[in-house]
Formats: C-alpha cells, structure tokens, sequence
C-alpha cells in the first residue's frame, strides 16, 4: 500500500464510522499507542470535513494491560493514556495499524473499560493480517493482506518521519 | 532498558535507566489519578515486605504500588516474625522466597543488606533503605516531584539541608541528582556532613543563609531524634536555630521554589508548619508519586526477562 492507498482506505473507514454510527453524536475515538494514535487523528479530521463538527480524539497505552509481560524479549515502553472525555455511555472506536492475534486489541478494551463503561466498542483497522487467536472481529478494515506467521507487518506513518508506506518482511530479513 | 534483577542503588543506575522508570512512573500516576486505580499488569505475583526497621509511609507505599499492579503482599515485620526467635537473616529471606515471594522489599538498619540477598534470592530484591547507605526509590519519587514541577532537573540548583552524614535519602539523592544534571549543594553543620561528599561533586555550605541564595529546590532532611546527646549538635532548639527552614530563610531562594521533605516531619525543628503546610511546599505530592513511582520500579524490574 501506498501514500494514496492508505488515504483512500482511511476516507472510507472514516464515511463507514459516520454510516454505521448515524452520524457522530456520542462518538469518539480511541488510538492504540503509538501507530493507531496517528490513524485516529486523521481519521478525526476526515470525519470533520464529512460532519462540519469535532469528534473526540484519545490516545490509549495498553502495556500495563498486555499478556506477554513474562515472554517478552523487549520491556515495553510505556507510552501516555490520554483520554481527556468521559468514556461512560459513549461509543469508542478503537482504532489501530494492524490487526494480528487480537491480543493487543483484548487488552485495549480491558483499559477501556477500566476507564468507564462505554456505551460500546467499535474496531476500525488499516490492515487486517489474519491469524487471529481470540474471537475479535474489525467492524471497518482497510484492507484485508493475508500473511504468513513468518512475515512481518509495518506500517509506516509520516507522523513517524517516514513516507506513508505498508511493508510486508520475512522476519529476519 | 532496565537490565537488572533488583534494584540496590542510585548509584547502580544509569541516567538513561533513571528517566525509563521516571517516565513509566508517569504512566502510573495516570492510573492511580483515575477512579479504578488499578491495572492487571502483574496479575498472581506475590511482593512480601520484609521491614526489620520501624516504616509506615514507604511500606504502605510499597503495599499500595503492589496491590495497584494486582500483585498479593505479605506484610513480614519482625516485631511478629520468627527473627525474633533467633532465625538468621538469610533463613528468613529463603522462607520468604519458599512461601512464592517475586519481589522482597526490604529495609534493614544495616548497610549492604538488600546486596547480600540479591546474591541469595532468585527474587527481586528492592531496597527500602539500608542502614546509612542508600534509599533508592525516595530518591526516584524525589526527581520524578522535581520534575513534575519544574519541567526539568538539570541545571536546577537543589539544596539538601540537615543530617547528611546518616541520611540514606541524603546519599541517594545526591547520585541522582548529580546523574540528571542538577547543581547540587548540601547545608548542615560540620559534624553532619562528611567532607569527602565534594569527591561526589556537590558543593558544602556550612551557613544556612548563604547556602539558600536562589536555590530552586530545598529537600529539607528529618533530624533523626535518636542523634540528639550524642554530640552532633547540642540541642533540637539549637539545631531549629542555626538549620531549621523559616519564612524568612525562605525568601531567600528563588521565588517559585519548591520545598520537599521525604517525612516524619519534625514540625517547628527542620521545617516550620507554615512553609510545611503552605503553597511551596510538595511534601503531600511527593507521597503520592512514590506510589507510581515504586509500580514502575516494580513493573519494569519483572519485565526483564531471565
């Protein structure tokens, strides 16, 4: 995917959040540190230009929240939660680069919910990989890229100081 | 990245490994601001405080951090335990891992204690201060208040004032403080403060007055009551005299200054109530922040993998 393609697939997610949700009343989103937090806020100025109104925008850090603590080779970086708005009876989109086992996502509806209790959850991805190993399901994707276990997914943001670009690597290249 | 099993010293760690736990304490801060103030990240294990000294503030606090992350603590004070009974030292601490222990976090009047029982214990071992040595996470709590304040630590000048010489918060402050970048300078009486501490890098004033000159930070120190008649100086009024904090003394430093004490207070002797209590003073935020603080320490020591 490219500098176009994502823009497109981002201009779609954002019209099929308005869709599906009536509108933006009672709506935020939620971008899971650190790539997903970049997605929500271009999301958040689509949506803009389609509603004429602000969406509430949050970032979510989800290490202290994760499964992996103990098998890990990296210690997480723990990155800031700022979720500046009520979440209790607002619909939260989550939104996040890649959708992968469903691990990070189960763990970012567990910080969800500790933060409040939201009237429900929505997921919006830019890719979705496969190789799921939890019931989790993408209300909008970007686009579907099925993958081998021994290839790696980046997605690449200019937010990040890199040129708006999604890689597919075999792991040890 | 925090490479290490336990955490001894300030004068172990890195200023890179110094400003990870700082800044993953400000994560927790986050979570111990909000109305769940409790994460899962370490969910079923087990942290024992083994106090062979008298605390309240930092074994709540360490108890607290402990049960904000999800693990069970064992409270182990020895006024109730076997050591009473005569079991060594060592013997208590390899109980205290048989029960399951993955963290001990212990305090003990003797310097190099916790030392001794990392080598000893397959557990973390945290030191909540040993004998005159070190007091590594008041130290951490301490920069992460300074920062929180002023933005940043270097270039800062900070004031340590009183009983340097058996202070544990003193020495630990000292190596972190110098580590991120402060102008650090120590105020007390010649009998309180060894000469050898310029060897560290900090300046030594033996004169209240001039040594508060546009100071940004003052960290008074608790004049340890159990000193006094042993010729250190010759009475709690005279020491309130020549080295306790007034309003006046005050204004001599900067005018956004803070003051920060790690408590029990010694109202009307270190600090008089009205700064104690007043609007420089960050001496309530220091003991909340050593609670976020202390979840980094223990988050980031289990997140090495072994």
């Amino acid at each position: 995917m490219n500098k176009e393609d994502i823009d497109r697939a981002l201009t779609r997610i954002a019209h099929e959040i308005v869709e599906r949700n009536k509108g933006i009343e009672k709506l935020c989103l939620v971008g899971i540190q650190s790539g997903g937090v970049h997605l929500a806020k271009r999301l958040a100025s689509k949506i803009r230009l389609i509603e004429k109104k602000d969406i509430p925008v949050g970032s979510l850090d989800i290490a202290f929240y994760r499964d992996d603590l103990n098998i890990r080779k990296d210690q997480p970086i723990v990155r800031r939660t700022e979720v500046p708005f009520e979440v209790t009876d607002f619909k939260i989109v989550l939104v996040d680069d890649v959708l992968f086992t469903g691990r990070s996502i189960r763990a970012a509806m567990d910080a969800l919910m500790d933060l409040g209790r939201p009237a429900a959850i929505q997921l919006a991805v830019l890719i979705d990989r496969g190789h799921r190993e939890l019931p989790i399901k993408a209300d909008c994707v970007g686009k579907n890229i099925p993958t081998a276990l021994s290839e790696n997914i980046e997605v690449q943001l200019k937010e990040e100081g890199m040129e708006d670009k999604v890689v597919i690597e075999k792991v040890g290249e | 990245m925090l490479n290490k099993k336990d955490l001894l010293g300030i004068k172990e760690l890195s200023v890179e490994e110094i400003n990870l736990i700082l800044d993953t304490a400000a994560g927790f801060k986050d979570v111990i601001g909000r109305d769940i103030k409790k994460v899962p990240a370490l969910r079923g294990k087990t942290a024992v405080n083994l106090f062979f000294e008298p605390s309240t503030r930092t074994r709540t606090s360490f108890e607290l951090a402990a049960k904000r992350l999800s693990t069970d603590v064992i409270n182990f004070s020895v006024p109730t335990s076997s050591v009473v009974k005569g079991e060594s030292l060592i013997d208590t601490a390899l109980t205290v891992q048989a029960l399951g222990a993955d963290f001990v976090i212990i305090r003990h009047s003797s310097s190099g204690v916790p030392h001794l029982l990392a080598k000893k214990l397959k557990a973390s071992v945290i030191n909540a201060g040993d004998g005159i040595n070190e007091h590594p996470t008041q130290a951490l709590l301490d920069a992460f208040t300074i920062k929180e304040k002023k933005g940043n630590i270097e270039g800062l000048k900070i004031a340590i004032v009183g009983d340097i010489t058996h202070s544990r918060v003193a020495k630990s402050n000292i190596y972190s403080l110098i580590k991120l970048g402060a102008n650090v300078r120590l105020i007390g009486p010649p009998t309180l403060i060894p000469k050898e501490m310029v060897t560290l890098g900090v300046e030594i004033f033996h004169n209240m007055e001039e040594g508060l000159k546009n100071v940004d930070v003052l960290i008074m120190l608790r004049i340890q009551m159990e000193r006094q008649g042993k010729g250190f100086f010759p009475s709690t009024e005279e020491y309130a005299r020549n080295w306790g904090l007034s309003l006046e003394r005050l204004s001599l430093a900067k005018d956004d200054a803070i003051v920060m004490h790690p408590g029990p207070m010694n109202r009307g002797i270190e600090i008089v109530s009205e700064i104690a209590d007043g609007p420089r003073s960050v001496i309530l935020d220091q003991v909340t922040n050593g609670i976020a603080v202390r979840m980094a320490v223990m988050y980031l020591l289990a997140g090495v993998k072994r």
